[in-house]
């Protein structure tokens, strides 16, 4: 086993994670950090937003109304004093971001653009056209290269947290190139490693979205909170469920059902005159009563509607969204120029996450996390569009800010436990490879895919929550048997997979079980069987937390400054 | 659901601990008429041979993972459709990089050769955050905005010949990035870029055969980049020579 030691050890490469990198070596100058990911940085899904990020840029707006949108958009579960510090935090982040060379799109003047986004009443939502998380991710990486005190541990995968006296003070994690484990110490820990989107089978998420450090914070004992809340994109291409971005609604797209109708303007979905820039979640469950009443196209992968950008023009749609063009026509075989895309709703975020204060902390000392791994929480219920890559930034830097005051008045301590535990994560990942089993590791994928889909869909109710509660500690049962058949140290990915489906059987429990438990509709939890929101019983956030039994599922208040709740529609 | 074939998958395999040199396997797939061959492998690996190692994560050709040879060309594997292949699809790890594990190859050095040219802002006088944005016009964004769509998918390393002989050389996507900078109307690291673009292994070492170019899956043009980093350098020479000579 090697040993490397840091001040800050830090998991996770994405938006959310270089922006902490950088946040905590700009703190100190003599602090070190290291960026241990499980693939190369800027290959991590942040790359993979589209449509922006948002903060207040234009005299017409204000950051009450940022807050505003934010808090009706997360059906008034977002903790107030949270949001609060996020809108007024964006705008400078965003800025700081084009100061790293950013190429946001611009106006003739020189100013950065701004484009209209779902449940934001004015546009505030910067752009570098429709490859934003793109130009961002690489604009954050290139700078990070900079700063050699980012010391970078590409392609080395974490697989638990190490705890010293009640605090965290580093992760186990093996170089996967060599399948050398490697205790990784430090004084603080950060987590950045994105959200769980692949523990459903249709998502815009990519491959590496498998709820790892959520799982890690988890079994450390850190509550996950909100989990139920899991937000479906209106506008996934059938079938791979790629993200055809909502500023092709921004930019004034339509969605059309089977007799040409805008239905979210035909009919009542609560969406108001917002109709194509209402919220997400609304728009998704728009779209799937469209197919409950027959308006919806028939496809092989199911129903669908049309997103009809043809009145908008060749030249608009290259400038302002390019890369909708190219997947439409790579992947569905669609030049939007000429005819409607298809889309339906697709696992996208999860609104949940690891429970962080206002400055990422966790309840373990020494540990932070931040982005979507996180829950802060600021989403609530349901996220607004191009929130999230902004809070990467937000809250990514004040993490990497805790972290490194958290790590300068704390001393290293005794190694041994900690050492100790890396030792036993080293015997359990050897005893994992060429294991004997007779499980699968991608049936017990498929299942776990069949289950959360069938529990925890657009809509709910008890008896399939139930069933898929179930069924979800039954795989965790079975997976105890999986059966691997790469001995080799070198690049083993099966192990990998392994240990990321142990990950995501574990959050996957936790989505199912706060779900089931949340009696009433709220934002993007939705339930057949208690279709009201209610207050009085359920304005909290859902906690769980990991004990050696099955999880424990409790709740948390949630934190109201100067807003009153108040009936979401638009 | 969409049609089913059987396709013949020919995968280089090479297994450090037990192969001596690498060698093909094939792989009988039955492939959805709208798979891409990326899907192939992760059915390969699902199903059939979980030993295999590949990388991959977005499926959506922005990532840069899934680089690879597809009947010898090199491609992103989550946007080559196997149906647009007839005959056996022979996949092997990108050319120009040693292999790691079956699919997977060593990209240290090109990671290394990005770093070189030092793709970050680089300014005498940084601009306080309070005073905002660095105005800069449509105009001023589109002389650099193709070459920052570079994925670092490293397809253009496995294509050019000079890197195939002169291992050293700083290659294709790396000048373009270097050069995107220096193109930014918001820097002025131009000169401290020179070393690098303008050593024995940058620019001068193009032999110019534009494959770079022709096979970036995102349009990026490094083989433009290097010969407007020629110039480029050129200007800076003599820009730089006369200062000195004062000096």
């Amino acid at each position: 086993m090697e040993v490397s030691r840091h001040d800050i050890v830090l998991v996770g490469g994405g938006g959310a994670g270089l922006r902490a990198a950088i946040a905590a070596v700009e703190a100190d100058p003599k602090l070190t950090v290291a960026c241990v990911s499980k693939l190369y940085p800027m290959r991590s899904h942040t790359v993979s937003a589209e449509g922006g990020a948002a903060g207040v840029a234009r005299d017409d707006d204000n950051l009450d109304l940022h807050a505003y949108d934010t808090l009706k958009g997360s059906d008034f579960l977002a903790d107030q004093d949270c949001v609060e510090v996020f809108v007024e935090a964006a705008p400078k982040e965003l800025v700081q971001l084009e100061h790293w060379g950013c190429p946001w799109s611009r106006e003739k003047d020189g100013r950065v653009s701004v484009r209209a986004f779902g449940g934001m009443t004015t546009k505030r939502t910067w752009y570098a056209t429709d490859k934003t998380g793109f130009h961002m991710l690489h604009a954050l990486f290139q700078t990070s290269l900079k700063y050699d005190r980012i010391v970078r541990y590409d392609e080395y995968f974490a697989t638990k947290i190490l705890v010293e006296n009640g605090r965290a003070v580093g992760v186990a994690a093996f170089d996967m190139r060599t399948g050398k484990m490697h205790a990784m110490l430090g004084r603080s820990v950060i987590l950045c490693t994105g959200g769980a989107g692949r523990i459903f089978p249709f998502t815009t998420n990519a491959a590496v979205k498998t709820g790892d450090g959520m799982a890690l914070a988890y079994r450390a004992g850190v509550g996950l909170k909100d989990m139920e809340f899991v937000q479906y994109h209106p506008t996934g291409l059938p079938g791979t469920g790629i993200l055809i971005t909502e500023a092709s609604r921004g930019e004034g797209g339509y969605l059309k059902n089977n007799k040409g109708e805008r239905f979210l303007i035909e009919y009542d979905y609560g969406v108001g005159g917002k109709a194509e820039l209402g919220p997400r979640d609304m728009v998704s469950r728009a779209e799937m009563r469209e197919f409950q009443a027959g308006r919806g196209f028939k496809g092989p992968y199911g129903d669908y509607v049309h997103l009809e950008l043809m009145h908008l023009g060749e030249e608009k749609i290259d400038k302002k969204i390019p890369f909708v063009r190219e997947l439409a026509k790579n992947y569905v075989g669609i030049d939007p120029v000429f005819e409607p895309i298809p889309v339906r709703p697709v696992v996208h975020y999860m609104m949940g996450g690891v429970d962080t204060d206002v400055n990422g902390a966790t309840e373990l000392p020494g540990l932070f996390a931040a982005g979507e791994a996180a829950c802060v929480s600021i989403n609530g219920a349901n996220r607004l569009g191009s929130n999230s890559l902004t809070e990467c930034l937000v809250f990514g830097a004040r993490s990497g800010r805790a972290a490194a005051a958290f790590a300068r008045g704390s001393s290293t301590g005794d190694e041994k436990n900690a050492l100790d535990q890396a030792r036993s994560e080293e015997a359990r990942l050897d005893r994992l490879r060429g294991k004997h089993g007779g499980e699968k590791i991608a049936q017990i994928r498929r299942e776990l895919n069949l289950a959360t889909e069938a529990g925890c869909g657009v809509f709910r109710e008890e008896e399939s929550m139930r069933a898929g509660l179930d069924t979800v500690v039954q795989l965790k049962g079975r997976y105890a048997d999986v059966g691997l058949s790469d001995r080799s140290l070198i690049f083993n990915t099966e192990v990998v997979q392994a240990l990321e489906l142990g990950n995501m059987l574990d959050v996957a429990e936790t989505v199912v079980l706060s779900a089931v438990n949340r009696r009433e509709s709220r934002g993007a939890h939705t339930r057949t069987d208690f279709p009201s929101r209610n207050d009085g019983e359920f304005w909290k956030h859902s906690l769980v937390k990991f004990a050696a039994d099955g999880p424990r599922l409790t709740y948390k208040p949630v934190v109201k400054t100067r807003w009153e709740l108040e009936e979401r529609k638009y | 659901m969409a049609e089913t074939k059987l396709y013949k998958i020919e995968v280089l395999r090479f297994r450090p601990e037990t192969d001596k040199e690498p060698v093909f396997e094939t792989y009988e797939v039955p492939c959805m008429d709208d798979w891409v061959v990326l899907d192939a492998l992760n059915a390969i690996k699902d199903d059939i041979d979980p030993t295999l190692s590949h990388r991959w994560s977005c499926r959506m050709g922005v990532c840069g993972s899934c680089g690879m040879l597809v009947n010898g060309r090199p491609v992103l594997t989550c946007a080559a459709f196997v149906r647009n292949y007839t005959g056996t699809i022979r996949v092997e790890p990108l050319s120009n990089f040693p292999i790691v594990r079956d699919l997977v190859v060593d990209l240290e050095s090109f990671i290394d050769k990005i770093k070189s040219v030092k793709p970050w802002i680089i300014r005498k006088i940084e601009k306080d955050l309070s005073e905002g944005e660095y105005r800069q016009s449509p105009a001023q964004l589109e002389e650099f905005k193709q070459y920052s769509m570079c994925i670092n998918c490293a397809l253009c390393y496995a294509a050019c010949p000079v890197l195939a002989s002169d291992p050293d050389f700083v290659g294709p996507a790396a000048i373009a990035l270097g050069h995107r900078y220096n193109l930014d109307s918001r820097d002025e690291g131009n000169a401290e870029r020179f070393e690098t673009l303008n050593a024995h292994d940058g620019v001068y070492a193009c032999s110019f055969a534009n494959e770079c170019s022709q096979v970036c899956p995102k349009h990026v043009d490094p083989a433009m980049a290097i010969q407007q980093a020629k110039l480029n350098d050129f200007l800076q020479w003599a820009k730089i020579l006369p200062k000195k000579s004062f000096t």
